[in-house]
């Protein structure tokens, strides 16, 4: 147990260090989910199971995906090189074409 | 001409350029116009007759890029070894003779069962013994999302702009997409992530858990719901209405069942509400309760602040 919990620790700072380096944001915002999900497992073995779950919940899912949102508003995600409306002008035509 | 122009530029610094800077207006003195975007701030557009970013040399930009990123790095050293030092002077976990551990966790621990009929302590401490903190940190999380309602939810007479219409036009497209594979993980999920939510919320008393982790799965289970099938299928059965019912009245029922409790044990009148059998599922007299109110509020807050975010509405 002890050894596993020190593999989680180091894997903590090493997900924290990459988390600030990594260039493109969506990378950063999965590495963070990444570190909450170690740390969620990190609380069970410190015995407080509470946290554990919050942490999962709130850490992984709920931060991440309003992180995904606000992303998606300043336009650091792109589908491809087009945004949505170009790409469904291009299905459409195509679709037409065929 | 430019010389004068120059002293002009001077005498506006740094007052006006700030009131500028705070009103939001790009327009800084006569320079050249605002680059069209800075991707990730790697690489800058620069307008190659003047070499200079809204006014500023190019050369004074890389200076301060460097300047930056060294004083980060010491910054963060120093923050580093701050923390560390702190914590080499704390007493050691669990230690006999440390502050923390006092009459009052003491208290909770051996008491606790006895007096809320609660089996997680935990449950016991956040929802009895300090009940009132929880209800602060609802009212947060209700003032929250009451705030994120006003800027940003969308009235019929703002629809027309342009903006608007896209995203609603993006949204549609997205909805119509075959996303098979979300579409069919969504379908075998969402069930069980519903399910687990109201277990957890429903068992915070006897296991680990409660309102705000089981709150935050029912959000993420609203969240993926509203993704994989759309938003006008969620719409069906939790609109506007419901949300506000569901955030609003939660509050107002844990405000009302508090008010009782307080007042019973202030005037040190017995309370009615029975503590039950520890470890059975209609137990620890209020705990139960005011755990579901606390996991609507939660759950509402956060699927609410992702359709505010992403759509302007619910």
């Amino acid at each position: 147990m002890i050894i596993l919990e020190w593999v989680l620790l180091i894997f903590l700072i090493v997900c924290a260090i990459a988390a600030t380096v990594s260039k493109r944001l969506i990378t950063t915002v999965l590495i963070f989910m990444s570190y909450s999900v170690v740390m969620s497992i990190i609380w069970v073995l410190l015995e407080s199971p509470d946290l554990a779950g919050t942490e999962a919940a709130v850490g992984a899912g709920v931060t991440s995906i309003l992180f995904f949102v606000t992303l998606k508003k300043v336009g650091a995600l792109r589908w491809g090189d087009n945004n949505i409306l170009e790409e469904h002008a291009i299905n459409v035509k195509r679709r037409d074409n065929e | 001409m430019s010389n004068s122009n120059n002293t002009n530029r001077k005498s506006q610094k740094p007052w006006e350029k700030f009131i500028c800077w705070v009103n939001g207006d790009t327009v800084l003195e006569d320079g050249p116009r605002k680059p069209e975007e800075i991707p990730d701030g790697r690489k800058v557009t620069v307008h190659s007759e003047e070499n200079t970013i809204e006014g500023t040399p190019l050369s004074h930009i890389r200076k301060f890029r460097k300047f930056y990123i060294a004083a980060s790095i010491v910054i963060c050293c120093a923050f580093i070894g701050l923390m560390l030092f702190t914590t080499s002077q704390m007493p050691p976990f669990g230690a006999v003779d440390v502050p923390t551990n006092n009459e009052v966790a003491e208290k909770y621990i051996i008491d606790g069962v006895k007096d809320t009929g609660a089996v997680n302590i935990v449950a016991s401490m956040i929802l009895d013994y300090r009940a009132f903190d929880t209800l602060g940190e609802s009212t947060v999380l209700f003032t929250a999302v009451m705030s994120v309602i006003i800027l940003l939810r969308k009235d019929k007479d703002h629809v027309n702009d342009e903006e608007d219409l896209r995203i609603l036009e993006e949204h549609r497209i997205l909805e119509e997409r075959p996303n098979v594979v979300l579409k069919t993980v969504g379908f075998l999920l969402v069930p069980f992530i519903f399910l687990f939510g109201i277990y957890v919320v429903l068992n915070g008393h006897i296991s680990p858990g409660g309102g705000f982790s089981g709150g935050a799965i029912l959000g993420a289970g609203l969240i993926l719901y509203a993704n994989a099938f759309g938003f006008s299928k969620l719409r069906k059965f939790f609109n506007f209405k419901v949300f506000t019912a569901f955030t609003s009245g939660p509050l107002l029922v844990y405000a009302g069942l508090k008010t009782y409790s307080f007042y019973t044990g202030a005037n040190h009148i017995e309370s009615i509400i029975p503590t039950g059998t520890p470890g059975a599922i209609l137990s620890g007299s209020l705990i139960l309760p005011l755990n579901i109110c606390v996991g609507m509020i939660v759950a509402c807050t956060m699927f609410g602040f992702y359709s505010l975010f992403s759509k302007g509405e619910i």
